[in-house]
């Protein structure tokens, strides 16, 4: 059995605070000094990942990938295309791993998980009113519901900015537990949205905050604004993912999206799960990198690590 | 699909981090190094020669020089014969040969980390990325007060040198405690004869050929190699000036000898310091701040975080988190761009760290050190965390200049200040809160030269470092660290 289809079968699990508790959380959430982290973050970066290791850690890369697109002009014919590349991502190699799932916009959903089926890659979903999140809840609700409905084992949802940084923390969790509720047995992923938090201590509050409300995942970002995931960032959302397992005993895993486009980049985030979660979250089941570009530069990466030279673009194919 | 996902199961992934060992390929070594005076490379007239080694490694990396008396006074001599002509230069000419002492470090840079690491047994990253590029930062610095002496001072009346310098520098951070002594001196028109310590002398011999090529006028920089004997025999030569970083005891010593000879004086020495970590501190950024405190450069930094101080509602929390910490430091190999931890300096150093750990154990603290694979050859010790530490055992009043933590509690901020100021030493200290009024209300009450607030072991050649106490006396860096090197009086003694 794959990975993917273990994180699709578990039973979901529900809040561990109630909203006042979790509006407690918040507020007393452990302060992040951005100095000290962004300047941990750059002296793992430079960790050197080579031979079996880098080997190892690109085949990762692929496996925890949420190949993705997003875009008001995907059709029928795009998504086919994208999920024969994410069950073969290299068609020459059939020992390169399939990526961890595939993440669309709900309308496509049924497209994906006919093409999928049986083959140990998820579906996920936006939903929720992706990006902004700001629609009205029962909308919102219904989308999580109905996407859950028509097969996606996971579901990206974003935490409402409007609600948290106005400072009601208590209404922000209770529609996360609403959605973590209306997901059923599909995979919730929580995307804080950091590039809007302001700051690492709002990145640091709006984590315990989703994972306090049964979030599966907490993720960094839509992708569809100017600042996406950053080592920094990511940094800090791991470490409190450390702090809430330390605490509740719970294991919630990190997503990091947008902007990550470059092999190398994956190894660096693969080195900050390692060195700050450890070893339990090398796994698609806790670490997912969302990316719609990456996957060709990490199959370039594997063929040199292979054959000691580079090839082209045109060697891979663009699906 | 399946047989394109399925990877084979069983044993540990492969993950790890290649070893990456800068080359040492970059230095090229002499058989053996003479005395740098008035010049040249000179044979000592002493006729002794002692071997220099790597830490890491134990082999023999060069013969250098031992300076005796004789020696001595023949490079003060160069240096009051240089003394002239270097104060009569326009200073903005002084402030160009210091300049391009800068530059050459900046270009020679690779090949001084390395050198610096082969021979001292610090990680490559930190004679990388702190030593080298603070030392051309100190030249860089101080070149630009060459020629605006005047106005640094306002009130003070005419700047003039002092004369001839004497600075005796220690083994843990030899080209970067050079620079420091050297920059300031020659940029207020002194001359200096240096001697290096005697287990690290290599980077100050290959400074002394970047002397060489930026033409520094002969006997302005004068570089003698020895132990102890050869530093007592400069402090008692006839120089006007001793700066010294090192021992509170030799420190002392110094002290003594050089009483009632009018000659000036600047010590910076022992130190260990409290960082202090309150309960609403962020936390995974001062366990990084509190390993980098105490765990940069082996625990060898006279200004190194020794004495962790936490409130009480966070002990159990930090002291995990700094136990875990702990697993993932890498100790070994100084060459390898990864390790965060190398060879501890030298035998002796390593004997009297094991001893005063020995005694931490024996006075009935509580030892923690992480699992960890140490080479075979070399100098090496296991990063050390005790607790249950309390203020009259040795392990916490007695500077252990290795990698060795004592962890002590408090309550108060009350508490928190008297047990940081209850010490002989007071270099430096370290705050960890959110709330910047306790910051400042700290910074002021704590006897320590230097409060770093949110971070730990950050310089930088504009801010000025010294001690209280038994950690000496006199600043380095910024105007402070100019001023020892100036008279007011209108001219050199």
């Amino acid at each position: 059995m794959t990975q993917a289809a273990e994180v699709s079968s578990r039973t979901p699990v529900g809040p561990v605070a109630t909203a006042p508790e979790a509006a407690r959380i918040v507020a007393r959430a452990t302060a992040v000094d951005a100095v000290g982290l962004e300047g941990r973050a750059a002296s793992l970066a430079t960790r050197s990942i080579k031979r079996e290791a880098k080997v190892w850690g690109l085949e990762l890369a692929i496996r925890c990938m949420d190949l993705t697109t997003l875009e008001g002009t995907d059709t029928t014919g795009k998504i086919v295309a994208m999920c024969a590349k994410a069950m073969r991502p290299d068609p020459t190699r059939s020992d390169v791993p399939s990526v961890g799932a595939v993440c669309l916009y709900p309308q496509l959903v049924p497209v994906a998980v006919e093409q999928l089926r049986g083959s140990g890659v998820a579906v996920a979903s936006v939903a929720g009113g992706f990006p902004s999140g700001l629609g009205p809840l029962d909308a919102r609700l219904q989308e999580v519901r109905d996407v859950a409905a028509m097969g996606a084992d996971e579901i990206d949802i974003v935490l409402n900015r409007s609600l948290f940084l106005g400072g009601r923390y208590a209404e922000a969790f209770e529609e996360l537990v609403a959605a973590r509720e209306a997901a059923g047995r599909a995979h919730l992923k929580v995307i804080l949205e950091t590039g809007e938090l302001g700051s690492y201590d709002r990145v640091r509050q709006a984590s315990m905050l989703a994972m306090a409300a049964g979030a599966d995942f907490i993720k960094t970002s839509t992708g569809k604004i100017g600042v996406n995931a950053t080592l920094p960032t990511a940094l800090c959302m791991m470490e409190a993912a450390r702090d809430f397992h330390e605490q509740t005993g719970r294991k919630v895993g990190i997503k990091v999206a947008g902007g990550v486009r470059r092999a190398k980049q994956s190894l660096q985030y693969l080195v900050l799960v390692h060195e700050t979660l450890g070893p339990d979250w090398m796994t698609p089941e806790r670490f997912r990198i969302g990316a719609s570009s990456l996957l060709n530069d990490v199959l370039m990466q594997l063929e040199k690590e292979r054959t000691g030279h580079y090839s082209g673009p045109d060697y891979f194919t663009i699906d | 699909m399946s047989d394109a996902i399925e990877r084979p199961a069983g044993g540990a992934p492969p993950w790890g981090y290649a070893s990456a060992p800068e080359s040492t390929d970059v230095v090229r070594l002499e058989d053996r190094y003479g005395l740098f005076i008035g010049g040249e490379f000179v044979e000592p007239k002493s006729g002794r020669w002692f071997p220099t080694i790597s830490p890491s490694t134990e082999e023999t990396l060069a013969d250098v020089a031992e300076a005796d008396a004789t020696d001595v006074a023949r490079a003060v001599d160069a240096a009051r014969d240089a003394t002239p002509a270097w104060q009569a230069l326009a200073p903005a000419e002084r402030a160009k040969y210091v300049f391009r002492i800068a530059r050459q470090l900046q270009e020679r840079a690779r090949e001084f980390a390395v050198l610096e690491t082969m021979n001292g047994g610090k990680p490559i990253k930190e004679s990388r990325d702190v030593d080298v590029p603070l030392a051309a930062a100190h030249f860089f610095y101080y070149a630009g007060w060459a020629d605006k002496l005047e106005y640094a001072f306002p009130g003070r009346g005419t700047p003039g040198p002092v004369g001839v310098a004497g600075q005796i520098i220690p083994w843990n951070f030899p080209l970067l405690m050079a620079a420091w002594k050297l920059a300031p001196a020659l940029a207020a028109g002194n001359t200096a004869v240096l001697k290096p310590a005697e287990t690290t002398p290599l980077t100050a011999l290959l400074l002394a050929q970047v002397m060489q090529e930026a033409e520094i006028p002969h006997g302005v920089v004068n570089i003698v190699t020895g132990a102890g004997e050869t530093g007592a025999a400069l402090v008692d030569a006839d120089v006007d000036k001793i700066a010294f970083t090192g021992s509170t005891e030799v420190g002392k010593a110094i002290q003594r000898s050089t009483a009632g000879s009018g000659k000036r004086l600047t010590l910076e020495l022992g130190g260990k310091a409290a960082n202090v970590v309150f309960e609403d501190a962020p936390l995974d950024q001062a366990v990084e701040g509190v390993i980098n405190g105490i765990f940069f450069n082996q625990g060898h930094v006279c200004c190194a975080g020794s004495r962790l101080l936490v409130q009480e509602p966070i002990f159990d929390v930090l002291l995990d988190k700094l136990k875990d910490r702990l697993q993932t430091l890498r100790v070994g190999d100084p060459l390898d761009k990864n390790t965060d931890v190398g060879a501890i300096n030298s035998k002796a150093q390593l004997t009297k760290i094991a001893e005063l750990v020995e005694s931490g154990v024996e006075e009935g603290a509580e030892i923690y050190q992480p699992e960890c694979d140490l080479p075979e050859r070399g100098f090496w010790f296991r990063p050390t965390l005790f607790t249950g530490v309390s203020q009259s055992h040795r392990i916490a009043r007695e500077e252990i200049f290795g990698p060795v933590l004592s962890i002590l509690t408090f309550r108060t901020v009350d508490e928190a200040v008297e047990k940081a100021n209850n010490t002989p030493y007071g270099l430096s200290a370290g705050i960890w809160t959110e709330k910047g009024s306790r910051i400042l209300h700290m910074a002021s009450r704590l006897r320590a030269g230097v409060v770093w607030a949110n971070t730990f072991n950050r310089f930088d050649p504009t801010s000025p470092f010294g001690g209280y106490k038994e950690s000496g006396f006199g600043r380095e860096g910024g105007l402070h660290g100019l001023e020892p090197y100036l008279t007011f009086d209108g001219g050199p003694r």
